[in-house]
């Protein structure tokens, strides 16, 4: 079974076993707008939890993409630097950033379960 | 001082915007449709912009009202015909642009739109240059809507018949519900296209007939992709108090018959003419998929800093990233080979031409 959390950064991280896949909410698409650039981080290279492991930018801004999580970049998906706009279209499915090979799974336990980000964005939104 | 909400406001949130604070006023930066698609609408079919917060200033009373305007504007002011526009600039004494503007000579004097940001500066400039001596009016009682696209003419030919018979930077008065407005043919986006001055009540319908025609309101996001494209300058990214407009690449705004006469910053002006400008407002293309924004410092292949990017966005229409800046002298010719630092990275980029999307404007007897 995976688990699915949030960061107050606006990533999710889904978890099964010791990969984790990150990507942008999608209430982080709506403040954004729409998604004209992405640059992923390297295959092969450690990200730490709360680092810089990408940048999304609309027409208006840049924004940095962190990691909620330490780890080993497994996987990128080239299909969101080919395509921007997906990230807005599918945010939270087929437009993830990057998969993590996990290196401390209690790094999880500091982030917000579904109900807590969305409690969360409503509040800072607002 | 407490935000100020232009006529439209109501409407504004009625479309769905996304409001902001755009010097002092709440302004839409755009409505639920975003950026691309509402870029794309106005080059495919019209776009409609609230510009209410530009000033619009009259002036007027004096027959020495067009000299003493010469004394200030580097306009050929004399020659301009009653309704024609050009484009021109308040400048101060080392030839700096305090504004960019657009000069109308109406019926009794003249009217200049100025940028939100700069109109009360400027009006207190122009008055004190004029020496109070002429009836001045910035006039907060009328609203300003832009009308842009391809489908423009044929929007506002519905609600204001007559008025696609004016030629591109020509105005005249027209009728709206029984009250004057003045309509020019002109606009920031590259496009054929209009700006309507009305007066506040009447704005909201007015608005609201050019939408039951098929036009849409876009925000001040398109806005500036739009204008980015169509090569045009921002003041206070593109265009400021050190700059010129010969340092700007709008030397085509100084007329020939102006460089021997006197205005406020005629001499560096014509010293640039004579001897050039060290540095040169220019289009910038990045080989890549990155975007190089506002402040970019640009490099040659020696890695020397060369100047700076002062506009930078991805174009909608072009499908590709776009900027403008300024590069030493050099360096300005299209096809020379620069490097952009983005995020400690050297993005290499070309110089090219302006503007990145090709004008669709209506021709007319613009030269005098």
């Amino acid at each position: 079974m995976s688990e699915v959390k949030y960061s107050k950064e606006h990533e999710w991280i889904k978890l099964d076993g010791e990969e984790a896949t990150i990507g942008i909410t999608k209430h982080a698409t709506e403040m954004l707008g729409d998604i004209v650039f992405a640059e992923l981080p390297e295959k092969g290279s450690n990200v730490d939890k709360d680092g810089t492991a990408g940048v999304v930018e609309s027409t208006k801004a840049a924004s940095d993409v962190y990691t909620p999580i330490s780890g080993e970049v497994i996987d990128t998906n080239q299909m969101i630097v080919d395509d921007p706009s997906k990230i807005n279209e599918d945010p939270e499915e087929s437009a993830w950033f990057f998969k993590l090979k996990i290196k401390d799974k209690s790094e999880m336990d500091s982030l917000m379960s579904k109900e807590e980000y969305e409690k969360f964005a409503k509040e800072t939104s607002a | 001082m407490s935000i100020k909400k232009t006529s439209l406001n109501n409407l504004h949130i009625k479309y769905g915007a996304k409001l902001v604070e755009f010097a002092g006023y709440q302004m839409p930066i755009q409505y639920k449709d975003g950026i691309i698609q509402e870029h794309k609408y106005t080059r495919s079919h019209s776009g409609i912009f609230d510009v209410s917060h530009m000033g619009q200033l009259f002036l007027s009373g004096g027959d020495d009202l067009t000299n003493d305007l010469e004394k200030i504007f580097p306009a050929d002011l004399k020659k301009l015909k009653t309704n024609q526009s050009k484009y021109s600039f308040l400048m101060n004494n080392k030839g700096g642009i305090q504004d960019d503007l657009i000069i109308t000579k109406t019926s009794d004097g003249f009217l200049i739109i100025l940028n939100a940001a700069c109109k009360y500066n400027d009006y207190e400039v122009i008055k004190s240059k004029l020496h109070n001596q002429y009836k001045s009016n910035l006039d907060e009682s009328l609203s300003l809507i832009a009308l842009q696209g391809p489908e423009a003419k044929n929007v506002l030919n519905k609600v204001i018949p007559g008025c696609d018979s004016l030629k591109f930077m020509n105005g005249n008065n027209y009728v709206y519900k029984n009250e004057k407005v003045y309509i020019t043919r002109s606009g920031y986006t590259g496009e054929d296209g209009f700006e309507i001055s009305i007066k506040n009540s009447d704005a909201e319908t007015f608005v609201e007939s050019l939408i039951e025609n098929g036009s849409k309101l876009i925000g001040l996001g398109a806005r500036d992709t739009l204008r980015m494209e169509a090569g045009l300058c921002l003041y206070g990214n593109d265009l400021d108090n050190d700059t010129s407009p010969i340092e700007a690449n709008l030397k085509w705004a100084i007329p020939k018959s102006r460089i021997e006469t006197e205005f406020v910053g005629s001499e560096v002006l014509k010293n640039q003419f004579q001897s050039g400008v060290k540095k040169l407002r220019v289009g910038i293309k990045p080989d890549s998929k990155v975007i190089a924004r506002g402040n970019t410092k640009i490099y040659n292949d020696k890695n020397q800093e060369i100047g700076k990017v002062t506009s930078g966005t991805f174009g909608p229409s072009v499908e590709h990233p776009i900027a403008m800046g300024y590069v030493d002298n050099s360096y300005s010719t299209v096809n020379t080979k620069i490097f952009l630092e983005v995020r400690g990275k050297k993005i290499p980029a070309n110089i090219c031409n302006l503007p990145f999307y090709k004008k669709n404007y209506v021709k007319g007897e613009i030269n005098v």
